[in-house]
């Protein structure tokens, strides 16, 4: 590589600078999908954090005998292998969330980050590099999820985690939950919210 | 040196990962199987709980269900008790076969001083997806006790709202026979009155319509066939009531013969 970047820059920059949902502008699916509730979105963000390591470390092992011509199809095989796995674990031991998530576990499958970062980084990197590469994605990915669910949690259903935090004299008094939180279109808007905070904070991310 | 861009050895290197792709999930699947299945049964029951007002917990449900439910007997469309575990029938798939060919599912649930309720499952289609349920009746086979109901992949917010409380207890203390007529609980929208000025209604989801409308059909094709189970146990009840406090037997006997 041109640029030299070190283990630790390829863990912490995409909790940041170099985030995959607010920077790069992907896996946004999931994000509108599962961020109605903060319980499922912390579910899901373990999850990816989880298919992203593996797959990583994965398809950086096995890089230099991929033929070249099927590599996307060996990334998705790998991909799509561990997302099953993760799947029947849910089922065997969180099966209430495992319900709740229910399609979108699978959907990970399709989940931008996941390709972007296989072909991007495991096929040309050495597999610890790799596996630092993923968790960092993963949590990137999962401080987003957590972020926007918060919001969308606590002014659409006046909870998190289940739990009632807003007051119930507050309701008295005439306070409503916002429905408009859980719709998925907030879920967008949340996000755009995020980009633009983080965008005013890194001024040499603003695009010219 | 093998040649990594020719066509034999694509073929077997993806020969190869599908077959230790395919045995890697194969493994897991099968190891996990019985505590998933455990997992669904649990669900289930404590789902048909919850028709009867009973919460519990993942790690007490198998206990209670136990405790609480005292039968399961298999019914069909005229009302007599047939060969079947209860339990194991799939209602998705009998619902959509013509009523006299049904295999319909009772679970006879004993509540302490407030007695014998019959549980009696649901299903339908929702909006997005199937949709699911249990209700419950007093021994009257009239009066509903309560209700249950669950999806698969309604909108949260809106069609997904029939699981909460604030719908599910609009079924409370409604009846589904009128004199001699058999009127499934229909769901309405908000002020407007039923098809059939006689039935019992309850307000339907606004922004859920479909899902609503989904779960009036349901009660109409699912409830339907167990009219004449119902008529028996109710000419059965009031019998039973007065002799002793399990009406259990005696609707047994009713539904045996």
């Amino acid at each position: 590589m041109a640029d030299k970047i070190t283990n630790k820059q390829i863990f912490f920059n995409p909790f940041s600078k170099d985030n995959p949902v607010i920077v790069q502008v992907l896996g946004i699916c999931s994000c509108l999908a599962v961020t109605a509730k903060l319980e499922p979105a912390i579910v899901m963000g373990l999850s990816v954090i989880a298919v992203l390591a593996f797959a990583n470390v994965i398809i950086s092992l096995i890089r230099n005998t991929i033929p070249t011509n099927i590599r996307i199809i060996v990334q998705l095989v790998v991909v799509a292998g561990l997302v099953i796995v993760v799947n029947q674990l849910l089922l065997a031991y969180a099966y209430d969330v495992s319900k709740q998530l229910s399609v979108f576990i699978g959907l990970i499958i399709t989940n931008c980050i996941l390709m972007g970062r296989l072909e991007a980084f495991a096929m040309g990197n050495k597999p610890w590099p790799a596996f630092l590469d993923g968790i960092g994605n993963g949590i990137g990915y999962t401080i987003i999820l957590i972020i926007v669910a918060f919001f969308r949690e606590l002014l659409g259903s006046g909870t998190l985690l289940g739990f009632q935090v807003i007051p119930p004299s507050f309701y008295e008094a005439g306070y409503a939950n916002n429905g408009l939180m859980i719709l998925p279109p907030m879920a967008l808007i949340v996000v755009a919210c995020v980009i633009w905070v983080h965008r005013s904070i890194n001024k040499d991310l603003q695009e010219k | 040196m093998i040649n990594k861009q020719s066509n034999v050895y694509t073929i077997v290197y993806i020969t190869v990962m599908v077959i230790v792709v395919g045995a890697l999930l194969a493994v897991t699947a099968m190891s996990l199987k019985d505590r998933q299945a455990e997992n669904v049964q649990a669900d289930k029951k404590s789902q048909i709980l919850q028709a009867v007002h009973i919460a519990t917990s993942r790690s007490t449900v198998i206990a209670d269900f136990d405790k609480y439910i005292t039968r399961q007997i298999v019914v069909n469309a005229a009302g007599e008790e047939v060969e079947g575990n209860a339990f194991d029938i799939d209602v998705a798939a009998e619902a959509k076969k013509p009523a006299d060919q049904r295999l319909l599912p009772v679970y006879v649930c004993q509540l302490p001083e407030i007695g014998t309720k019959y549980i009696l499952p649901l299903a339908g289609m929702g909006l997005w997806g199937p949709i699911w349920g249990y209700v419950a009746f007093d021994a009257d086979g009239s009066t509903i006790y309560g209700a249950f109901f669950d999806h698969q992949g309604e909108t949260p917010g809106l069609g997904a709202e029939i699981t909460k409380p604030a719908f599910t207890d609009q079924f409370d203390g409604k009846h589904v026979f009128k004199g001699a007529e058999f009127l499934p609980i229909e769901v309405v929208k908000a002020g407007v009155k039923p098809s059939n000025p006689n039935a019992d209604y309850v307000d339907g989801i606004s922004g859920g319509t479909i899902t609503s409308k989904g779960v009036s059909a349901m009660f109409d094709n699912c409830l339907s066939p167990y009219r004449a189970w119902l008529e028996k146990t109710a000419a059965a009840a009031p019998a039973a009531e007065a002799a002793a406090p399990e009406a259990a037997p005696a609707a047994e006997a009713n539904t045996a013969k």
